[in-house]
């Protein structure tokens, strides 16, 4: 399965990945108001989140790569 | 000692930074230095160096920043509308402890003047051109053969002091033209590397215990540091802290002493019984020669202090001279009274200070000069 | 994929910049052109002028160099030639490349040393908090336009191209992955080469201009920009990207070893 990691420390809650990831893997956690993985199953890894990230904050991690 | 050669002031100013190891000149044209330029263009190639004719004379000296961190010795040269246009990166280089060299012959101002004539208006612009408090070394040549020597001494100043150095004098000087015989050899001296190797604990502006410079590494040996214009502690980082920021004003302007012993270069002639001294610099101090030789022979004790090291002023030396003999000390200048304002301070009510100012475009007459000065010993 | 983190110096980050502004995702997507094209870092030099763009190299783990406002390029030109072994990337805004920088910026397209200019052009001076730029649009809004801009933007890439660059390309933040490769293309290329990447600054230009928060002013690029096509002057849409310049010319430091071997000097 793919992984998407998000470095909360550095995020700022823009709010871009959530708003174009094709599959509606984020959202913003309500509390933090940070970005979180809401869907993980249907990420496709198309890395748009990871390179929209304003805050450099979120890695993709495809499945078979480390 | 070599076979004298019949140099100008320009071209030895670009054959001493070459002798220094200048491999990188960058400037713009500009009325009475432009031949700096000149003669670089043509004989950098010659060693393997480099000329930029740069856009304008603010990307003059950003190339030569440019360059000093790639590892290179580098100069500019200008002359005053360019050395205003210059003056805010003459402050990047003070704060990011950048050695360069700056080549500033005089002509009269204010704006564009009168381009082809000398003058000595931009004394306190060498000290106090940019905005806030900076470390200034200025040295200022007064004959062809020091328009070489001390280009070498304001690389090897720059060097020692990670610092702008300025080579300074008037369109006299610059546009002479006279025997020279060089000496032999003469000491080049290279910025300190760091010791160490390149680690993720590298501190670019730590200074080892009884130094105020740090060592300098070159972009592209692995260092990975930062510079920057913001003020900033050892690790080259931006920072607000207003201690930090504190400690590299008192160090950067620290750095650069009035007593420090490798300043010492101004030279006395006549002075130790002296009634009457001349502090002269560039053109002026030729003239005023003329006049202490000329007072000697009708028996006036008169004295020259001729002052190669504009700034930091050369105050042990000239309070040296301050004895009780001396009544009066006479600065005569190409302007209209700006190093005076220093040596009266300096002078501390010891003896009268006058000042014999000189803002026509032309250099002093001897017979003139000659004239000026009796008044003064005469009142 | 890049891990861009490998890049960044880590103890600076979080960095300073506002939520949903551009500058991350362009510093992000030079890292990964550098990263993908195997460009020795020791060998890398990040040059930038003044302003939030400015800032980047500081976050970016090479030998970096954050300059004067304007002269990113003429102290990048002085790296260069002194030693034109190392990759030269210079990071510039609007302001900082167009304006107070704006002759430096024609003259090194003109002198075409091998140097990479990435300019966020997010159409406003965001670090003195809004005031117009050469590039804000006529009629948009700003500190110092509050009744409406009366200045005629710079087309930058039309700018590059006329004044002799030999790469030009136009991106932005949305179309992050060809942006990146553009970069990537940029710095393979020997020569001067521009990227102009169009960029969000939601807190003074979204704001001011009411086209809201950073998702909103992407969604504004994702529509606002169509693709280049060959032969095609005329667009529908306000911003066209693309690669538009991609030429030979000679190379400055080459031209310049010419002359050493002219006056018979050595390397």
């Amino acid at each position: 399965m793919n992984r998407i990691e998000i470095n909360r420390k550095w995020c700022k809650g823009c709010g871009i990945c959530a708003a174009f990831c094709p599959k509606k893997v984020l959202g913003l956690d309500e509390e933090t108001e940070k970005a979180t993985v809401v869907n993980q199953d249907e990420c496709i890894a198309c890395y748009m989140c990871e390179l929209r990230c304003p805050d450099l904050a979120i890695k993709v991690i495809k499945e078979g790569d480390k | 000692m070599s076979k004298a050669i019949l140099l100008q002031g320009n071209e030895a100013c670009v054959m001493g930074a070459i002798k220094a190891g200048m491999r990188l000149f960058a400037g713009y044209p500009i009325t009475p230095s432009s031949e700096i330029a000149e003669q670089s263009s043509i004989l950098l190639p010659k060693v393997g160096g480099k000329f930029l004719q740069m856009e304008d004379e603010i990307a003059s000296i950003a190339a030569v920043c440019g360059a000093s961190l790639a590892g290179k010795k580098a100069m500019t040269a200008t002359s005053g509308p360019g050395f205003s246009l210059k003056q805010e990166l003459i402050g990047y280089a003070a704060m990011a402890e950048l050695p360069i060299v700056v080549a500033m012959i005089m002509r009269a101002g204010p704006s564009t003047g009168l381009p082809t004539s000398p003058a000595q208006g931009d004394v306190m612009q060498a000290r106090w051109g940019t905005h806030g408090d900076h470390p200034m070394i200025t040295l200022c040549p007064s004959s062809v053969k020091e328009m070489y020597e001390l280009t070498i001494k304001a690389f090897n100043f720059a060097e020692m002091y990670r610092t702008p150095v300025l080579l300074m004098t008037d369109e006299v000087i610059a546009h002479m033209r006279e025997g020279v015989a060089l000496e032999d050899d003469y000491e080049v001296v290279d910025r300190v590397h760091p010791a160490e190797a390149p680690s993720k604990d590298y501190l670019p502006y730590k200074v080892e215990e009884g130094s105020m410079v740090p060592p300098m590494a070159a972009y592209g040996e692995g260092y990975h540091f930062h510079v920057t214009g913001l003020s900033h502690g050892e690790t080259g980082f931006p920072t607000n802290t207003p201690a930090v920021h504190e400690k590299l004003m008192a160090r950067i302007n620290g750095k650069v002493k009035e007593n420090d012993p490798n300043f010492a270069i101004n030279e006395k002639y006549m002075t130790d019984d002296a009634e009457h001294i001349f502090v002269a610099y560039g053109s002026v101090a030729r003239t005023s020669m003329n006049i202490v030789k000329r007072l000697r022979s009708e028996g006036i004790k008169a004295g020259l202090f001729t002052v190669k090291m504009l700034w930091p002023f050369p105050k042990t030396e000239y309070q040296s001279l301050l004895n009780e003999n001396v009544k009066n000390i006479i600065v005569p200048e190409m302007n209209l009274g700006q190093y005076v304002g220093e040596v009266e301070r300096y002078t501390e009510g010891k003896a009268k200070v006058s000042l014999i100012a000189k803002a026509s475009g032309e250099l002093f007459k001897t017979e003139e000069l000659y004239n000026d000065v009796m008044a003064v010993i005469s009142k | 994929m890049t891990n861009v983190q490998d890049y960044l110096r880590e103890s600076h980050m979080p960095h300073i910049w506002c939520p949903g502004c551009g500058n991350g995702i362009v510093m992000g997507n030079i890292i990964r052109a550098i990263d993908e094209l195997g460009l020795d870092r020791d060998k890398t030099v990040i040059v930038s002028g003044i302003g939030c763009s400015s800032r980047a190299p500081g976050y970016m783990d090479f030998d970096t160099l954050h300059t004067a406002h304007g002269r990113a390029l003429p102290f990048a030109t002085g790296i260069k030639m002194a030693n034109p072994d190392l990759h030269v990337i210079v990071i510039s805004g609007d302001g900082d490349a167009t304006a107070i920088g704006g002759n430096h910026f024609i003259h090194a397209c003109r002198r075409n040393v091998d140097i990479t200019l990435v300019v966020v052009n997010n159409c406003i001076y965001g670090m003195t908090s809004g005031q117009f730029s050469p590039m804000t649009p006529t009629g948009k809004f700003a500190t110092t336009a509050v009744y409406g801009n009366i200045d005629r933007p710079f087309d930058l890439v039309n700018l590059a191209g006329g004044a002799g660059a030999t790469y030009v390309a136009r991106g932005s933040v949305y179309h992050a992955m060809q942006t990146k490769n553009y970069i990537k293309h940029a710095i393979e290329h020997k020569g001067f080469s521009v990227v102009e990447c169009l960029s969000t600054c939601p807190t003074y230009y979204g704001r001011r201009n009411k086209i809201g928060d950073a998702v909103s002013m992407m969604e504004r690029l994702r529509d606002d920009c169509t693709m280049l096509k060959p032969g095609v002057t005329e667009y529908d849409k306000p911003f066209v990207i693309g690669e538009f310049v991609n030429r030979e010319a000679k190379e400055y430091t080459e031209a310049y070893d010419e002359v050493i071997m002219k006056a018979g000097g050595k390397k």
